[in-house]
Formats: C-alpha cells, structure tokens, sequence
C-alpha cells in the first residue's frame, strides 16, 4: 500500500518529531514526539483538512518504556480519510499539551483520558475528572490498577 | 439601588427530560440560561476496563448496554471492529451481511422512535408519545423473535449473527416496513404543521457547521448544520454502498432541521430495508472460519472437530495478531467507533469505544447558553442523547 498523503507532508514539515509510521489493515499510525504535537495538528487541521477529530484516548503499555501512549484519532469530513497519531508518554512526566485549542471537542476527551488514565494535559481549560466522582482516587484504566477495586479480595472465580 | 443577581439551579438527575441520569447545573438570570454545566458519570460501569479481562466473544454482550437504545448497532459496530482486526472483512457471507443491514436499520427506526417520542413529550406534545410507542413495540417484537431479547439483543457474532431469521419474519419485517411510512405521515399530521411544535423548535439551538465539527458532532445532530456526511454511505461497511438511500441534510442548523433529518432518516430506512428484503437470498449466516466463529451445535455433538472448536473457542477464545484498528459505524445518534489494540492475546489489550453521544452532549452548553431554559429542554431532546452510552 502507499503511503498515506499527509504523512509524507508531515514528514516534511516536521523531519525530526515522526518517529515512526505503522500501517496495519489499511489503517495509518504515526508515532510523534509528544515537543509538537500542537503544532502538528494544527497542521493537519489547517492544511491537511483534517477537521475532525473522531477520539482521543489513553493507552497504558504497562512494563515498556515509555509507558502511556496517547492516540488522537483524525479524520476529514470532505475526503473521508482516517490518520491515527499516537503520542508516546513518559511515566515519570504524564503531561501532554492540549489540543482543544485545535479542535474544541478535545475538550472532553482530554478530561477522560486524565480521569481514567491519568494523562493529564497543559493548558487545558477545565481538567477535572468527568466520569469519576471528584474525590475518587486513581485511574482505573491503567493496568495496575484491580479490576475488582482497590483494597478489595482480587476475585477468585472464573474471569472467562 | 436594587441589583440583580444570577441564580443557580439543579436539572437532574432525576428530571425527566434528562433521558436518564444526567445533571445539567444552569445558571439563570431571570429565565434566560447564562451558563449551562453537565455532569456525567452517574452510570459509569466501567465497560472498558472490563473489556480488558474478557474474551473477545464476551465483549459483545456488554456493548449492548451501551446505547441501550439502539443495541444491535453496538453489537455490529464492535463486530465489524473485530472482523477487521483478524483480516476476515471479506468472509463474511452475503445472507449474514444484509440480515445485519436490515437489523441495524430497523434499530434506526427503533431508536428514532424514542427521540422522536421523548422529544415531543418533553415539549408537551403527548399524542405522540403513544404512537411512536406503539411502533416501537412491533420493532422489539421482532427483535424478540430473531435474536431471543427485546433489549439486550447480542445478536451480531464475529464472523456473522448468531442464527438465521426465524421462519415467516421476511414477511413480519416486510409488512411493518410497508406500514411504517404511513405512521410517519401520522406524527408529521401531529407535528410538522403543528403551530406550537413550530414555535418551539424553529431557530432554537443553533450550531452552525463550522462549530458543530469543531465540537464533534456526527450523525443527525450535525446533518441537520448542512453537513452532508454519513459514514454508510462515505465509509461504507455491510455493503452499505450498493444500497439506493439518500442522506437526510437540513441547513437549518436548529431542532427544527434536525427534526426534519431524522424524519427523512426513518423514511430512507424503510426504503433500505424493502431493498435489502429483496436481496435475501439462502445461505450461510455465519463465515467459514472456524477458528473463530462457534460451529453450529449438530457439528458440536456429531463431529470431533465441532466439539475441538466449540471447546477451545468457549474456554480460550481466538487469538488475532497484534495490532490496532479503529471501526466507525454511523449509530442512529452518530458516529460510534471501537479502537482495538491486541497484543495477540486472546482479550483485547485495550478497547476505546467512541460514544456518539458523550461528544454530542459536549454542545449541549453553547447551544444551551442564551436561550431560555424551555428551550434546554428541547435541546436535550435533539441531542438524543443516551447517558449509558455517554457513561459507559
């Protein structure tokens, strides 16, 4: 398959942040230095005609470095054309700038993503938890987190 | 010197135009809304973390609990999702592709049938309510006989549906969608020339196209802006692309356009589902992978490699190869998507579900802010919001 269009314009636009580019099934990724990621997107937005951004969400890689992943997941409401960016997360520093200034319904997502992964994201305007109740403490979604809850008996059934 | 001052009041989560437990915290200056803040969560139950720690298979009934209004496109969308993570899009038979075609649009109507009642009853249109129930009713009837339950359906499998449609249901199905436009011209005969109905959602909650992507709406919510986009049609799936339909889109950007899209969007499914009936032909339900699909149960008892199959699908699951892939499906409310990563174990690594209404309810504060708070509540309504979706 060839390459996906916008990639080789974000390749030339910004040589040293794309550092790798994955194609699974059709589908598009790539991995950017989380340094620009404004910056990219709104390059995608702007130039690309990447409009809308379908999901962003958390990915916690438990055990490899770096830990968390964040994936913004582009689409383009003229051409219909997906792009998959995936932003690596450092355990020590979970911080990533905001892209809600890009595309407003980031907004929500970046909130979710720091409620149940515990990215949280600079500059963004109201970074509250959204699912959880304010006072809840943890981030369920990250692999050590129990399934069961925390200072509870690990279930000692059949999972499947 | 008298002064003014805003007041602050509670809607939810238990007013009954919130469709479920959602808190809307309004500011108020007289009865105009100044600041509108939803709260979410209330049915938050954790889908995705458990999804993590079940097979692939026993995922499928938890997606109907998402939009517990339109279940069998959760299923199909998380199907589809899977189906091409394992590289087996293309195996899927003919007979099971449209019977997935004709039960995704019947849970359209089904679900714009509870908008359509729950809107109209929150501005005070009672009539209607009765009568889009009454039709719904036939719709669960059916759902009921093909797949066992009236709500919680499960009725999509990886690789195809769980059984064929049961005998004389080409002809139910067939009548209902015959019938159907006929109840449509009777809520229009209730509605659409309804001076009261007009008054109260013409120019109400307005989002213009550029803002409506902006903030991520899809589906009815954002056709109703002018935006000529559907993804059975733009990014087809179930071979969607061979079907005659025209995409509903209203450039009014209000409640009243995306009243008229939605209507449209009953009366085109209809027309789908006459044209996938048509196409029916005999034949498998399920794909020839029996690494993945369960074998039908004569083979379980009869052959040594149906029980093999049945035993190790049942207690392993199957393995796809690593990887990730991202499946939208246009759910009656929006786009609904399933990320899915494996790491080529038998349960997703993890699985992000991109809920339609979780982003549609995001507008709801700018299209809310300004207007009067009887209008919040129309606006709810065209939302068509559903909090186990948004919650999940």
């Amino acid at each position: 398959m060839s390459e996906h269009a916008a990639i080789a314009k974000l390749k030339g636009k910004f040589p040293d942040s794309i550092l790798d580019v994955v194609e699974f099934r059709g589908e598009t990724s790539a991995i950017v230095k989380k340094d620009e990621i404004v910056a990219i997107c709104s390059f995608l937005k702007n130039d690309e005609g990447y409009n809308f951004l379908t999901d962003l969400c958390g990915v916690d890689y438990l055990g490899k470095t770096p830990r968390f992943m964040v994936v913004y997941h582009l689409y383009n409401v003229t051409t219909h054309e997906r792009l998959r960016l995936k932003v690596p997360v450092e355990e020590s520093d979970p911080t990533v700038d905001t892209v809600s200034g890009v595309w407003a319904t980031a907004n929500w997502h970046e909130r979710e993503c720091w409620d149940l992964m515990g990215v949280s994201f600079n500059n963004h305007p109201d970074l509250r938890r959204i699912l959880l109740p304010a006072d809840w403490e943890g981030h369920p979604l990250r692999k050590d987190y129990p399934l069961q809850g925390p200072d509870r008996e690990p279930y000692q059934g059949r999972l499947s | 010197m008298a002064t003014t001052e805003t007041m602050t009041i509670n809607m939810g989560p238990q007013h009954p135009s919130t469709h479920g437990v959602l808190q809307l915290v309004l500011e108020l200056d007289g009865e105009t809304v100044v600041k509108a803040t939803p709260h979410i969560g209330f049915l938050h139950r954790g889908t995705e973390k458990i999804a993590e720690h079940r097979t692939y298979h026993q995922v499928i009934p938890l997606t109907d609990r998402l939009d517990y209004l339109a279940p069998m496109h959760n299923n199909l969308g998380y199907c589809l999702a899977v189906e091409k993570l394992l590289g087996i899009t293309d195996a899927i038979p003919e007979r099971a592709q449209t019977i997935r075609v004709i039960m995704a649009e019947l849970t359209r109507l089904k679900s714009h049938l509870v908008w359509l009642a729950t809107h109209a009853l929150d501005i005070g249109a009672m009539t209607v309510f009765i009568y889009c129930f009454r039709e719904r009713e036939e719709i669960i009837d059916i759902y009921e006989k093909v797949s066992g339950a009236r709500m919680t359906s499960s009725y999509m499998r990886v690789g195809g549906v769980a059984a064929d449609l049961p005998d004389g249901m080409e002809k139910q199905i067939r009548d209902f969608v015959n019938e159907m436009p006929r109840h449509i011209d009777t809520y229009e005969g209730l509605l659409t020339g309804n001076k009261i109905w007009q008054k109260r959602i013409m120019g109400v909650g307005r989002i213009t196209a550029e803002k409506a992507i902006d903030i991520g709406l899809s589906g009815p919510a954002v056709r109703g802006s002018g935006v000529d986009w559907d993804l059975r049609r733009d990014n087809p799936y179930c071979g969607y692309e061979n079907y005659d339909f025209k995409v509903a889109v209203e450039q009014d950007c209000d409640t009243w356009a995306r009243y008229r899209v939605r209507l449209t969007e009953m009366r085109e499914s209809c027309k789908i589902i006459r044209q996938a009936l048509d196409r029916l032909e005999p034949g498998p339900v399920l794909a020839d992978a029996p690494k993945v699909c369960l074998p039908p149960k004569k083979d379980v008892v009869n052959t040594i490699e149906g029980l093999i199959h049945h035993f190790k699908i049942i207690s392993e699951g199957f393995k796809p190869e690593a990887g990730e892939i991202y499946q939208g499906v246009e759910n009656p409310k929006g786009e609904v998507g399933y990320y899915l990563i494996s790491d080529g174990s038998p349960k997703p690594y993890r699985m992000k579900v991109r809920p339609a209404s979780f982003v549609n309810l995001q507008a709801l504060p700018q299209m809310v802010e300004g207007s009067l708070i009887a209008d919040a509540v129309a606006i709810i309504g065209t939302l068509d919001v559903v909090l186990g979706e948004i919650d999940r």
